[in-house]
């Protein structure tokens, strides 16, 4: 199992056991952390799952993709650290990775 | 709220261009319709979020804009007198034990009848509002989401942001009526129509339009006036002077009660059968944008090809055992009766 701790903007944190395979979105949807709202259900469509990844994660997370750029212009105060969380799929590699939600999806 | 129920043949959720075709194809079956529309006209997204676009895929029309698309649609289902309801949300969908349908809106409208056609598109449609601190008192006076009349936007020193093609498209419609015109993005790179970003570079070029690169921070004005935007650019922090800011982040897509009324939904989609566009509700139908079978295709024509099914099987419910005979409208003088022509 893998690790994923998300703090929301006032501080709250919570951690969640990730099965490889899902998306970040997605273990955030099923235990209901609020603020990932993720219309599109993971299209990359919509831009309502931003994160930021906290700076030592970076490098393990990946690149954003094309269309993941594209869609954060539809993103709300977007930083180097931007990530749309259906984008990035859990691996044993991402065990203890925290992501920070931002205020407001939109 | 008013107890009185109005009762009539179908009941269509949704005003936008499968909407009002469905007035039609019902019509033709001597359907007689009520409309119902969360928006305060007809024409659904094409009137609220591209009224002066052009689409270009309809066919035998090469270019229309989006309200000119709902004026002719209007003008086509005129014949058949349906009722509009404006300015209300269905917020109740219940079956009947005797297999009407009961519908209550927002507005205290009560309806009953035998065929629902839900053309809802998106739901209710969004504009994506930035979390800008006091962005509410702003809008409506200064800050707007979409464009209604180009002429509202005369004289106006406008900041645009975004990199989408309402961004974009905006830019080059409204920069000769305003004073001055800001685009303003985030990154050097835009996720529209390639002729349009190439437009844009030539206006800056000729200094007609400014591009900054950055994001808004703060709004500072005066009783919902603006007079300038606080900007966060790769460099650090300035300020652009706009009366007028109008950010283009695209849409929410906020299904609203659709998703209470005991519908089965697939990732906030209506799936349906491909012979009659049922739901899985018997006499309950859904077309368009807001419907969902293999190989769908959310485009308009796809929606005007599945009210001509729906209303077939929507005749059966109205008249059970009755045989429908299929005609066409070029050659049937009772058609043509109901179109007013003969």
């Amino acid at each position: 199992m893998v690790k994923i701790t998300y703090i929301q903007h006032n501080g709250t944190s919570q951690s969640f056991d990730a099965q490889p395979g899902m998306t970040v979105m997605e273990t955030a949807v099923k235990n209901m952390v609020p603020g990932i709202d993720a219309d599109c259900g993971g299209a990359c469509a919509c831009a309502t799952c931003h994160v930021f990844v906290e700076p030592e994660w970076l490098e393990a997370t990946g690149k954003r993709s094309d269309m993941e750029e594209d869609m954060l212009d539809f993103a709300f105060d977007v930083r180097d650290n931007s990530r749309l969380s259906c984008q990035i799929k859990v691996t044993e590699q991402l065990d203890g990775l925290v992501v920070r939600i931002p205020e407001k999806q939109f | 709220m008013n107890a009185e129920v109005i009762e009539t043949d179908a009941v269509i959720i949704g005003a936008g261009p499968c909407g009002l075709f469905a007035v039609f194809e019902l019509g033709l079956l001597d359907i007689k319709c009520e409309v119902i529309d969360i928006l305060d006209r007809p024409g659904g997204q094409c009137a609220e979020l591209y009224p002066e676009k052009p689409i270009y895929d309809i066919p035998a029309l090469p270019y229309v804009t989006g309200q000119e698309l709902v004026d002719r649609l209007m003008e086509q289902i005129k014949p058949f007198k349906a009722r509009f309801n404006f300015s209300q949300m269905v917020t109740e969908l219940r079956k009947l034990d005797d297999g009407d349908f009961e519908l209550r809106t927002d507005g205290g409208l009560n309806f009953r009848c035998k065929v629902v056609v839900i053309a809802a598109g998106g739901g209710s449609f969004q504009p994506k509002k930035p979390p800008i601190p006091g962005i509410e008192s702003y809008e409506g006076k200064s800050v707007f989401y979409s464009v209604r009349k180009i002429e509202a936007f005369k004289g106006r020193d406008i900041l645009i942001v975004g990199g989408g093609d309402s961004a974009l498209d905006w830019t080059l419609n409204l920069h000769p009526v305003a004073r001055t015109l800001t685009l303003l993005h985030r990154r050097d790179d835009f996720r529209a129509a390639p002729d349009s970003v190439n437009k844009m570079r030539t206006l800056v070029k000729e200094g007609k339009v400014s591009f900054k690169l950055g994001q808004v921070t703060g709004l500072v004005g005066t009783d919902g006036e603006l007079s300038s935007v606080q900007v966060k650019g790769p460099e650090g922090g300035f300020s652009i002077d706009a009366n007028t800011m109008l950010p283009f982040f695209g849409l929410t897509m906020k299904l609203g009660p659709v998703a209470d009324w005991g519908i089965n939904l697939n990732e906030n989609l209506i799936p349906v059968d491909t012979e009659k566009f049922e739901t899985s509700v018997r006499g309950l139908f859904a077309i368009g944008d807001i419907n969902h079978y293999p190989g769908k295709l959310k485009l308009i024509l796809s929606g005007f090809h599945e009210a001509a099914l729906m209303a077939q099987e929507a005749f059966h419910i109205k008249n059970p055992g009755e045989k429908l005979l299929f005609q066409y409208t070029t050659s049937s003088t009772s058609l043509q009766k109901k179109l007013g022509v003969a």
